[in-house]
Parts: C-alpha cells; sequence; structure tokens
C-alpha cells in the first residue's frame, strides 16, 4: 500500500515538472523558462528605471555550463548525505529486525 | 529564486542585514544548545539540511514559463523547528552567493529572512496548526513544505515592493507585479516541493521510526 502511494507521490511530481515544458509553444515570448530572478531584475527597472545596481556579485561562473556544474555538485552533494543517512538508518533497521528474530 | 546581489538599496540591505544576523545568531546559539543535550539529532538533521542543498540547487520549469527553485525549508521545519533551519538557510545561501552567483551578499539578510527566517516560521506555523486540527501526519507535513515554499517568495516580492514602491500605485501596485513574477511561478513548485517531502518523510517514517517518535513528530508505537 505505501509502495503504491509513493509511487503515485514520485509520479505527481514528475508530472507538475513535465506539464510546463509539454505546454511550451515555440516563438512564444512569455513561456521562456528564465528565471524568476532575471524576470525581477526587469520588474525593478519597469518600476524604477533609475535605479543602478550597487554591488556586483564577488565571482561569476565564467559560462553557464561551469554554473551548471556547480549546480550539480551542489545537488549531489545534498543527495550524497540525503541517501548516506537513510541508508544507514535502513541498515540499522534490518540488522536490528534481525536481531529481535533471533532472540 | 532570491534577490540579486545589489538589488536593494543600502538602506535596506542593511537593514535586513541586521535583523537576520540578529536571529542567525540567537538560532546559532539555541542549535548549539539543544545539539549538546540531544547529540544523537546531528544525523537527521544533517539530512534535512542536506535535502535543503538539493531542492535549492534544481530550478524547475513553472506553469508561468519562468523557472524558480524549491526551498526544501518544510522537512527540517517539521522535525526539529524552525531555529536549525536559519542556520542552514545561510549556509545555502552563502554558497550560493559566493559559488554561483545566485542571491548576493548585499541581499544575504533579505534573502535569509525570506527562506530561513519566513518560510520556516511559516512551515512550523502551518504543521502546528494542522496537528492541532488533527489532520494526519503526512497531510500536515504536505502543508507545511508546500505552504513554507509559497510563503518565502510572497516575501520576497514584499521585500522588492517595499523598497521599490511603484510610483502610482505605490506599495500595492509593485507588491502585485512582484507576487506575478515569483509567487504565481512558485505555486506548483510548492505543490512539488510539498509531495517530495511527504516522500522523504515516508522513507524515514520507514526505517527511522524511532527517531521520529524520540522528537515527537509522531506519536509512540501509533500509525500516524
Amino acid at each position: 500500500m505505501n509502495k503504491f502511494w509513493n509511487a503515485l507521490l514520485v509520479l505527481a511530481v514528475i508530472g507538475l515538472i513535465c506539464v510546463p515544458l509539454a505546454l511550451h509553444e515555440k516563438g512564444d515570448e512569455t513561456q521562456t523558462f528564465t528565471g524568476t530572478d532575471d524576470q525581477a531584475q526587469q520588474a525593478i527597472k519597469d518600476v524604477n528605471p533609475d535605479y543602478s545596481r550597487w554591488a556586483e556579485p564577488l565571482w561569476t561562473p565564467p559560462s553557464s555550463e561551469v554554473a551548471s556544474l556547480l549546480f550539480a555538485v551542489q545537488a549531489s552533494l545534498g543527495t550524497l548525505v540525503l541517501g548516506y543517512v537513510l541508508g544507514f538508518y535502513r541498515g540499522r533497521a534490518t540488522r536490528d529486525g534481525r536481531a529481535n528474530e533471533r532472540a | 529564486m532570491h534577490i540579486m546581489e545589489g538589488y536593494l538599496p543600502v538602506t535596506h540591505a542593511v537593514g535586513w542585514g541586521i535583523a537576520s544576523g540578529t536571529i542567525l545568531t540567537y538560532c546559532v546559539w539555541s542549535v548549539g544548545r539543544s545539539l549538546r543535550s540531544r547529540p544523537q539529532d546531528k544525523f537527521l538533521l544533517a539530512a534535512s539540511s542536506a535535502y535543503m542543498f538539493t531542492l535549492s540547487a534544481l530550478k524547475l520549469p513553472s506553469l508561468t514559463g519562468s523557472c524558480s527553485h524549491p526551498t526544501g525549508v518544510g522537512l527540517g521545519a517539521v522535525l526539529f523547528g524552525w531555529r536549525p533551519m536559519v542556520v542552514s538557510g545561510f549556509i545555502v545561501l552563502l554558497f550560493q552567493a559566493l559559488l554561483l552567483a545566485h542571491g548576493g551578499l548585499t541581499t544575504l539578510g533579505a534573502n535569509l529572512f525570506a527562506m530561513g527566517i519566513a518560510g520556516a516560521w511559516v512551515a512550523r506555523g502551518v504543521y502546528s496548526l494542522a496537528r492541532t486540527a488533527r489532520l494526519p501526519f503526512r497531510v500536515a507535513t504536505f502543508l507545511a513544505a508546500a505552504l513554507g515554499d509559497l510563503a518565502t517568495y510572497v516575501v520576497t516580492a514584499a521585500q522588492l515592493a517595499w523598497a521599490f514602491p511603484d510610483p502610482a500605485g505605490g506599495f500595492v501596485a509593485s507588491f502585485t507585479k512582484f507576487l506575478g513574477v515569483f509567487a504565481i511561478t512558485q505555486v506548483p513548485l510548492a505543490v512539488a516541493e510539498g509531495l517530495l517531502t511527504v516522500l522523504v518523510m515516508n522513507a524515514l517514517m520507514a526505517y527511522d521510526r524511532r527517531e521520529l517518535e524520540t522528537l515527537g513528530v509522531v506519536p509512540q508505537g501509533g500509525t500516524a
């Protein structure tokens, strides 16, 4: 039963991410999948055209490839730790379960 | 997504920096104290921070045709309360500001307030309310994660509207504009984060029920 619900949850998450991509129409300028932070910069310019940015990032990844590398590193470090902890707990639960059976 | 480097006026940047800095200092002290009395929490706390790390790296497409990322604050806020999430949020935001030019050092205070503080407060508050209303544990977790995620971006929109009020319509007009950019995009992503958080919580409950019981998240020996 739990397995069924978990599978359903995974499908729902994938669906929520894929539906926007499927609805994307070529050449539609309102659907470019740019970041909301870039769009916010534009919105700030609309509201206050005189505002000038007074600080720049200390270091910017030299290309979007390098940026995607760093994002991938961030995501994989997170999943590494999460997976390690879940694996540890699973191993412990299995071991304790067996120990109980023997006792 | 967070407010970009240099996109808050100096007074606002300093103000948010002081506000968030004070709360962060309190949280570091408070988390340090509770970890000394319950060192066994370190493991699960590391897992919830790691979840936050992963989720903030995933820029996802949304129905509005733009991209944003979930925050991952809800899981830890349900397990440990809001305080540790302020500390983890600070680490995540600092990493992204220094290495990814995402967010920024001058906007770190404002961004930490939106994600770590407001996001975790809302997540924890929603969870407590939902449990008081006797909603099932998984439903409460879903609501906490989804609404905590959404709250982050509502606060971000409010921060920008405060800094950049519309010349004609003032704060309200500007707030509506920034909500259109941030919050609407976030709705499907917040739902996705809510569902994903339930999934991770299911895994924790399957393998580590004991730990969750000692945290008081799920009742002893029950079937919540």
